[in-house]
């Protein structure tokens, strides 16, 4: 059956605390940090962008995967930073892992969703037997605007992964999207910062999408929450995934593995990717994952995998993801962080 | 500075440390020749450069070039990859104290030049700590 054959992920290494930047804009670190139930982000450095991370990542899930780049038959990026507005990211990414000149390429937009939605193409196109292999990365360098909430988890990482059908390492049981038009949070063309509603990205927004397709995967199925060894949910902030997780009858420990939020913040595209890379370095053969992304606008995109044997073969061929996020991490000061992130207007 | 028509020449090399090696007698050119320096033979297969080494030398730059301004300052070091090739790269993601001859760094995508806001964004290789 087809599934993920390779997983990989990249994290910046610098960090930024969330006291760090309340400090600067005068507000109660404590209650953000109780509030998101976030103490600190992800930061790239400025040579890293959507392209490189997308890049780094993808080599780590080919060194899972052991296959030819060459018979890797789509790349897809999904991400809502792509560094050109005009010119396409996955034809780098395409390039620099070999996989060019015979193989499609698409650069997706939807919100923190495009990571999953490249998932969904990939392992849809293997299944239909139009291609071999199918690489789908989620990635982000996401900005919050200075002194915004989303400033405390805006941060940055990406997530690969390869479809095929032979050396499976978690099939794909199920799939379901949930999708209706929700202006939650946005970025017009040209605007440097995006703008969101508030708690209106909560109710209406990220639990409605995400209950409704996660209900609808397990209707589907016929599986029940008991069923699943491990879930992972977008998580936009720390609260969030823990309570949709509540709602929906998973319990804490199911979803623990895949919850990066409070050490990573919040990474769009790659944040629930990079929850199923952080998953899958722990699961066992026959283990059942649900994952279910969220992104404004809004959607869902939920899959049901069963890890695979291979698991225990392909697991050490590449860095863990919990070993990327608590390694070598460089702690940043709030002024050197406005510069890694343009935030500083400069002469010209 | 490159033009993207020469950034795009260079593409094999710079994303994917693609090298040729002399099959008469195994000595590998980076970037890539047309005759062997050391047995003057033509004939090259194409092989990809391992992806981690150690540091050879380094030096730090203070006083960079215009185009690199605003990364000023950067370290700079020649390090030897696993099979033997060494290699003039940007060390980054690392502070200078850490720096030492003999440490070990890997191979990482990286971008290296843009020009200004509107222009091409140029990627390649650099060195981070392993």
């Amino acid at each position: 059956m087809e599934g993920i054959i390779g997983y990989g992920a990249s994290i910046p290494r610098n960090r930024i605390k969330v006291e760090e930047i309340a400090k600067v804009w005068g507000a109660d670190a404590p209650s953000y940090k109780k509030g998101l139930l976030v103490e600190e982000k992800s930061v790239p450095s400025p040579d890293q962008d959507t392209i490189t991370m997308s890049v780094e990542a993808s080599k780590s899930a080919l060194k899972r995967a052991g296959i030819n780049p060459k018979e890797i038959g789509a790349v897809y990026i999904g991400s809502e930073s792509h560094p050109y507005a005009v010119k396409p990211s996955g034809t780098v990414l395409a390039e620099a892992i070999g996989a060019t000149p015979e193989v499609h390429t698409a650069d997706l937009e939807f919100a923190c969703k495009a990571g999953t939605e490249g998932m969904f193409i990939a392992w849809g196109l293997v299944k239909a037997g139009l291609i071999k292999y199918g690489l789908a990365v989620g990635a982000d360098t996401s900005q919050g605007a200075p002194g915004d909430a989303l400033e405390y988890t805006a941060a940055a990482g990406a997530a690969a992964y390869l479809f095929g059908r032979e050396k499976v390492v978690a099939e794909v049981l199920e799939t379901y999207s949930y999708t209706t038009d929700t202006p939650d949070f946005w970025r017009r063309e040209y605007q440097y910062y995006p703008q969101h509603g508030g708690r209106f990205t909560g109710d209406p927004a990220y639990f409605k999408h995400i209950i409704g397709a996660a209900k609808g995967i397990m209707g589907k199925s016929g599986l029940k929450p008991t069923d699943f060894q491990y879930v992972i949910f977008h998580q936009p902030n720390g609260k969030f995934p823990l309570r949709v997780g509540e709602i929906l009858g998973f319990a804490k420990k199911q979803i623990e593995p895949g919850w990066l939020v409070n050490k990573l913040g919040n990474t769009y595209s790659g944040s629930s990717p990079l929850g199923l890379t952080a998953t899958l370095d722990i699961s066992k053969p026959g283990d059942l994952v649900l994952i279910v992304s969220y992104g404004s606008g809004a959607g869902s995109d939920a899959f049901i995998l069963k890890v695979t044997d291979r698991i225990n073969e392909v697991r050490e061929l590449a860095p863990k993801t919990r070993e990327l996020l608590n390694k070598n991490r460089i702690y940043l000061e709030y002024g050197t962080y406005a510069k890694f992130r343009h935030k500083i207007r400069k002469a010209e | 500075m490159p033009t993207p028509s020469r950034y795009w020449r260079e593409i094999p090399q710079r994303y994917r440390l693609e090298a040729a090696k002399c099959k008469n007698c195994g000595y590998i050119a980076f970037p890539p020749r047309l005759v062997c320096p050391r047995c003057q033979s033509r004939a090259f297969e194409t092989i990809i450069l391992a992806d981690a080494g150690k540091i050879v030398t380094y030096t730090i730059i203070r006083v960079p070039p215009q185009p690199f301004s605003d990364q000023a300052p950067y370290a700079v070091g020649i390090v030897e990859l696993d099979d033997g090739v060494r290699l003039t790269g940007q060390i980054v993601d690392c502070a200078f104290e850490e720096l030492k001859i003999g440490k070990k760094v890997k191979v990482e995508f990286r971008k290296v030049y843009e020009e200004g806001e509107a222009g091409v964004i140029y990627y390649g290789y650099k060195f981070v700590p392993a």
